[in-house]
């Protein structure tokens, strides 16, 4: 075993337990805001050392630049998302609505 | 046992588990979102037998677009149903529907096991004929030369799903605006995310259909990936979806399918319908792909927004 198997073998283990804390989380926290916190922190850090890990063994830059992006572009969905459900799952007062919405 | 099969067979296992609890559920929204899982599943497993056309074309229609259809659809539903639960009619047709389906997903399976696991189907006579065909890609030789009429069809069947969806709206709102209005902030994080994905998107939708001549890819991949970023831009408040009565978009909806048809009647005069001469079939395969692109994206685009259902923006 060389050392980068072991720098892929560590990042990637690494990143599952952040997938399955993030799981644990989504099934045993109490309510929507914690669940969607321990779901988002934990998938982007989680696919991010998966990716880590897997970079030293893609042969070329551009692979590994893919997949940097890749993580990149999920890291701003999974934010993205999870702004938008955190927001619909707020009561109504705490909303906040600046006039220039255009309601 | 091979990490390999271990991993096949937990794929299978999974697909099968998340396809029951679609069809078992007793909560609407909880079998769509099965259903969804199920159709990723489903991709990775046509990725696993290196099938990439098929598994893009899984993951971006079967599982996204449908899903967000079937979600759609459910929110529609829960708008204007009432409330009452189905009686002993509603049984019936569940009973009967849940026997054709076994039927027909008995016959499916039927027909893959009686299948020659050795033998090799169609493939040495699509790589006898891939030289005459103008794309190295041989789904995209199947799909846009050998048996382009299939792909014609479909293209036209979406047009005329989309009528029919278009055919849901009150008289009032006819030839009005796509769905209903959207509530983004314009300095909120959909905004944003709005205006940071739309190069990416635009870029790996071009490639899609590019690529697709040679390597996995096409119109339906690559316009599925357009519709999906027009929708967000629209949803981020960024643009308005145009009117249906908007003829820029009617021509962009028809112009695809209606190519596709002129180049087979040219085909036709020539001899057969769809029939594409070798040393024109590339040029002549990446223009219609061009074109159902453009056509296939603002279908599934205009799919999902519904039906016209307000006349002011």
């Amino acid at each position: 075993m060389t050392p980068i198997d072991l720098y892929t073998l560590a990042m990637i283990a690494a990143g599952a337990f952040f997938f399955f804390a993030g799981t644990l989380g989504l099934l045993r926290f109490p309510d929507l805001h914690s669940r969607l916190h321990a779901l988002t922190k934990a998938d982007n850090l989680g696919l991010g050392l998966i990716v880590l890990g897997l970079l030293p063994r893609m042969g070329d830059v551009a692979t590994m630049l893919k997949m940097l992006l890749v993580w990149v572009l999920v890291v701003g969905a999974a934010a993205t998302v999870a702004q938008l459900i955190a927001r619909i799952a707020l009561p109504g007062h705490l909303r906040s609505r600046p006039k220039d919405d255009g309601r | 046992m091979t990490p390999a099969l271990v991993f096949d067979g937990l794929l299978a296992l999974l697909a099968v588990a998340a396809a029951m609890a679609a069809i078992g559920g007793r909560d609407l929204f909880g079998s769509v979102a099965f259903f969804i899982v199920y159709g990723l599943l489903i991709a990775i497993a046509w990725v696993r037998l290196d099938a990439i056309d098929v598994a893009l074309a899984e993951a971006a229609i079967g599982a996204g677009l449908t899903g967000i259809l079937l979600i759609s659809a459910l929110a529609r539903v829960e708008r204007t149903a009432s409330s009452g639960e189905s009686g002993e009619g509603g049984r019936l047709a569940k009973i009967a529907a849940a026997l054709l389906c076994a039927g027909v997903a008995g016959a499916l399976a039927w027909a893959a096991l009686a299948l020659d696991p050795q033998g090799a189907g169609l493939t040495p006579l699509i790589s006898e004929a891939l030289p005459q065909a103008g794309v190295g890609n041989p789904v995209t030789a199947v799909l846009l030369n050998f048996r382009a009429y299939d792909t014609l069809l479909e293209s036209i069947v979406l047009l005329f799903a989309l009528v029919a969806v278009w055919s849901l709206a009150d008289d009032g709102n006819w030839g009005g605006l796509p769905g209903l209005r959207q509530h983004a902030r314009s300095d909120g994080v959909l905004a944003t995310f709005g205006r940071l994905l739309p190069p990416f998107g635009l870029v790996v939708a071009v490639y899609l259909v590019w690529a697709g001549s040679e390597n996995p890819g096409g119109a339906f991949q690559g316009g599925t990936v357009l519709a999906a970023i027009w929708l967000l831009v629209a949803m981020a408040g960024i643009t308005e979806l145009p009117r249906v009565s908007s003829l820029p978009l009617r021509a962009a909806l028809v112009f695809g399918p209606a190519f596709f048809l002129a180049v087979g009647a040219i085909g036709a005069l020539a001899g057969t319908f769809l029939g594409l001469a070798p040393a024109a079939a590339k040029a002549i395969i990446l223009a219609v792909e061009a074109g159902l692109t453009l056509s296939i994206a603002a279908t599934l685009a205009l799919l999902v927004a519904g039906s016209p259902q307000r006349t002011q923006g």
